[in-house]
């Protein structure tokens, strides 16, 4: 077996919850009994059609049946196991909490499943890290769960879906923010999330691959609300992970978000730089999807237009599948420097690996 | 008082200016309402815009140097505006996109309105400036009614496109207004986006409602993304082979990203739609224009090269002022001056004069 | 350069303004509790009439959800993209170093300063070709 790679770390694996069962372990006899004589699945949507390409990539399936990604094992097969060999490797538990409108069941099963990432994952391999998984529909009890779970040391951010109700840098969510600021952990926004309201200000769209390509539209609502409310204002330390989001997005809105903001700033005056400068010190984009051009160069100059070197951080999204390769031409003509920043230095930094 | 610089030498004489907003107030709608309408109108008026109010940082969106000396709000005065815009450049041709409320609950009244409007434009603008046209108002919601309109007027050439807000109820590349596609093609007349409207109670963005006109306004390209999105994907160019897209005021520089990341999940997620039978970005790239305002003032120099070499499609780059909103671009200042001699042609009159078959 | 008259200081009570033509130029001239200031009625981001602009506070925070109001009357917002400018420096708001208006120097003199030859005064330099001084009057003088 070859041995980890210290110059990679993985910042976007998945651990897929393979079914309600898997968490009766950890549930509270109350919530055990409604599993299994009330029908509750616990969150059944998911974003990610078990039959579709994007999904699950070749091989990645178990053997004896089931979802890919459920186990550690299919993780050090697939992730640890092949090139390029990651020191670690960051879990993103995705269950979609904040379908569960009873705000109990949603504590409960949040609070199960990060029972169930530390016991049937971070405690079996050392190279794993994860995220806290939140009911993030319910601020209060959000950061109760990030109390709980804050202390143990695989537990290196908290997970949040991008899409949701209301944008997350409104009043209501900050104590979400200050809560995971307090205990020194970024908070990731993770491409998918199930809140009810359409994913575009238009409506609902008919095709997946409208939702899956205009999901950015989502992200950069939340991050122009953020830097818009002031949460990097009131938390400096704080830093925001755009996962399985794409970059490439990012300078066109930079561009637009600094214009408008010489001349409305009055509106948010406790924004006191431009808002670009915000983002380079306060918020990293994962690099998985690439969505690169036919034209490797072209993504490489979205790269420099980002504005700064620190902001990217390397990611497999194991077992997602997005046409990219680890040998995309992108990466051949960025500096060594760069190269190394994003494939592990970034996240060393943020997550202090 | 306008202090313009001196454009760049080589810039054409002339220009088109392919979004001005002439405000008709209620009054002057009403003037074209039949009676009935007119009734209604005074007793209940318009209705929507549920929990939809952003105070726009200058009263009506607006230069605070636009408001017409005589009185009404800007944009309202059509002597005022010959003296602010259409007398103080080269303009050949302003393009008017008009932005009364067609956004009603009560649809006949949405029908009713438009009707009056286009009334109201073609007495009041268009018989006394020779140099405007405009966008046809239509109840964009109800197709029926749209195309009604649509048929109403679509002969007449004064009229270059037909105008939907780009808050819409619906994707715009769903079924539901294919029959406005199908009437505007017929016709030869654009479709042509402009932000605003309602969204029948949407909120303005895929996460609820920002806290701030700032994030409202640098928000603004997701509608536009979700219907670029929507009229690819749904197979809309294939139905309408003819069908043109103009997106006005939508901004430049997100296109590109957006059609690298469009194109590879097409290619994986192709059997989903088998209608589709090119990549999505030879959709954009063959059916839509672009207007140029507001500017992208990126940081760097060669940026704003940079990005419209990635968009390539300088031949579908409208120039636009917006007058007299404040986000207003100045024809001699708003494009950057390392704009080639040749594609600013492109950009201030040839493709205007092309695409609004002006000549 | 030359101090130009360019208005009695009774034709600018305080919180008012003038825009004028000097020496080629477009100039507003403000009057801020007594003192007078001249800037270029030319915004630097697209050549807006600057000078036409509201004039309102500076608006500070230290956080989220305060809004601490000062120098009322003193900043000028650019009629069209809102940029805003120190009127007693020209300097932007946003970015104080990078992105001024010209901003010139600006005094009051007593007409009998400037009203040739007075005894035992020198007089000028002051250009006072379209404007009429007067021995009785104070006047605003404009350097460009």
């Amino acid at each position: 077996m070859d041995a980890p790679n210290p110059t990679v770390i993985d910042c976007d694996v998945h651990a897929v919850l393979p079914s309600i069962g898997a968490l009766l372990p950890f549930l509270p006899a109350y919530w055990r009994e409604q599993v299994e004589q009330t029908g509750f699945k616990g969150p059944v949507d998911t974003w990610y059609p078990p039959g579709l390409p994007t999904s699950a990539r070749p091989g990645s399936a178990p053997a004896g049946g089931g979802p890919a990604a459920s186990t550690v094992e299919l993780i050090q097969r697939d992730v640890l196991g092949e090139a390029p060999h990651p020191a670690f490797a960051i879990l993103n538990c995705d269950c979609a909490v904040e379908t569960l409108h009873n705000p109990d069941a949603a504590s409960a099963v949040a609070g199960a499943l990060n029972e169930w990432i530390s016991a049937a994952w971070l405690s079996r391999d050392k190279r794993l890290r994860a995220s806290i998984v939140v009911p993030s529909q319910f601020p209060e009890l959000a950061v109760r769960e990030i109390e709980r779970r804050a202390r143990e040391p695989g537990f290196v951010q908290v997970l949040l879906p991008v899409r949701s109700e209301a944008p997350y840098g409104s009043l209501n969510f900050r104590p979400v923010f200050a809560a995971a600021a307090r205990h020194g952990l970024p908070v990731a926004l993770h491409f998918g999330g199930v809140p009810g309201n359409p994913p575009t200000p238009v409506g609902w769209p008919s095709f997946y691959l409208e939702e899956y390509a205009g999901m950015t539209g989502v992200f950069q609502t939340h991050l122009i609300s953020i830097i818009a409310g002031g949460v990097f204002d009131e938390h400096p330390q704080l830093r925001l992970v755009l996962a399985e989001g794409g970059f490439a997005w990012l300078p066109a809105m930079l561009w637009r978000f600094d214009k408008n903001w010489k001349g409305l700033r009055r509106e948010i005056p406790w924004v006191r730089r431009p808002p670009s400068e915000y983002v380079w010190e306060h918020v990293r984009l994962t690099t998985a999807p690439l969505d690169a051009p036919e034209d490797p160069a072209q993504l490489r100059s979205a790269i420099a237009q980002l504005g700064s070197e620190d902001m990217l951080l390397y990611a497999s999204d194991y077992p997602h599948a997005h046409g990219d390769s680890a040998s995309d031409p992108v990466w051949e003509g960025l500096s060594g420097a760069l190269k190394a920043k994003i494939m592990s230095g970034n996240a060393r930094a943020l997550y202090r690996l | 008082m306008k202090t313009p610089k001196k454009p760049p030498a080589g810039d054409p004489a002339t220009l088109v200016d392919c979004d001005i907003h002439n405000h008709l107030t209620q009054e002057a709608v009403a003037r074209y309402l039949p009676k009935k309408w007119q009734d209604y109108d005074r007793q209940f008026g318009r209705r929507s815009s549920p929990g939809d109010f952003y105070p726009k940082a200058t009263p009506m969106a607006s230069r605070t140097d636009a408001w017409p000396p005589g009185g009404g709000p800007p944009g309202s005065d059509l002597a005022f505006l010959r003296t602010q815009l259409l007398d103080a450049w080269p303009i050949e041709i302003g393009v008017l996109n008009t932005l009364i409320t067609i956004k009603n609950q009560y649809r006949d009244y949405d029908a009713a309105l438009a009707t009056a409007a286009n009334a109201c434009q073609i007495a009041e603008w268009l018989a006394p400036e020779p140099r405007l046209r405009a966008s046809l108002l239509v109840p964009f919601e109800d197709a029926a009614l749209a195309v009604d309109e649509i048929r109403r007027h679509g002969g007449d050439r004064r009229f270059v496109q037909v105008l939907i807000p780009s808050r819409t109820s619906e994707p715009l590349g769903q079924r539901k207004y294919w029959p406005l596609y199908a009437a505007a093609s017929e016709h030869g007349l654009p479709i042509g986006i402009h932000f605003g409207g309602w969204s029948g109670g949407h909120p303005i963005s895929g996460a609820g409602w920002p806290a701030y006109y700032l994030e409202y306004h640098t928000g603004m390209i997701q509608t536009f993304q979700a219907h670029l999105i929507s009229l690819v994907c749904e197979g809309v160019f294939e139905e309408f082979p003819d069908l043109k897209v103009v997106f006005i005021e939508g901004g430049l520089a997100w296109i590109a990203p957006l059609l690298w990341r469009l194109d590879r999940s097409w290619r994986q997620l192709k059997a989903e739609n088998p209608r589709l039978r090119k990549a999505p970005s030879e959709y954009v790239r063959s059916h839509f224009w672009l207007t140029t305002q507001p500017v992208e003032e990126p940081p760097g120099p060669g940026q704003f090269l940079e990005m419209l070499s990635q968009l390539g499609m300088d031949d579908r780059l409208l120039f636009s002022t917006d007058y007299p909103h404040w986000d207003f671009d100045n024809p001699d200042s708003a494009l950057p001056s390392a704009v080639p001699a040749a594609l600013r042609q492109k950009m201030r009159r040839d493709n205007a004069r092309a695409l609004y078959r002006l000549n | 350069m030359a101090k130009h008259v360019v208005s009695t200081v009774a034709e600018i009570p305080p919180g008012s303004r003038k825009l004028l033509e000097v020496a080629g130029r477009s100039i507003g001239v403000f009057n801020l509790g007594g003192e007078f200031f001249a800037i270029r009625n030319r915004c630097p981001h697209q050549g807006a009439a600057l000078c036409t602009g509201q004039l309102g506070s500076a608006v500070t925070s230290p956080g989220p959800g305060r809004y601490d109001v000062h120098r009322e009357g003193e900043i000028l917002r650019c009629p069209w993209h809102g940029w805003e400018y120190d009127v007693r420096t020209g300097q932007s708001w946003f970015d104080p170093k990078g992105v001024r208006v010209k901003a010139y120097e600006t005094v009051v003199a007593p007409g009998s300063s400037l009203v040739p030859p007075a005894p035992g005064l020198e007089p000028g330099p002051y250009v006072a070709e379209t404007y009429p001084v007067s021995v009785e009057e104070n006047y605003v003088l404009v350097e460009v």
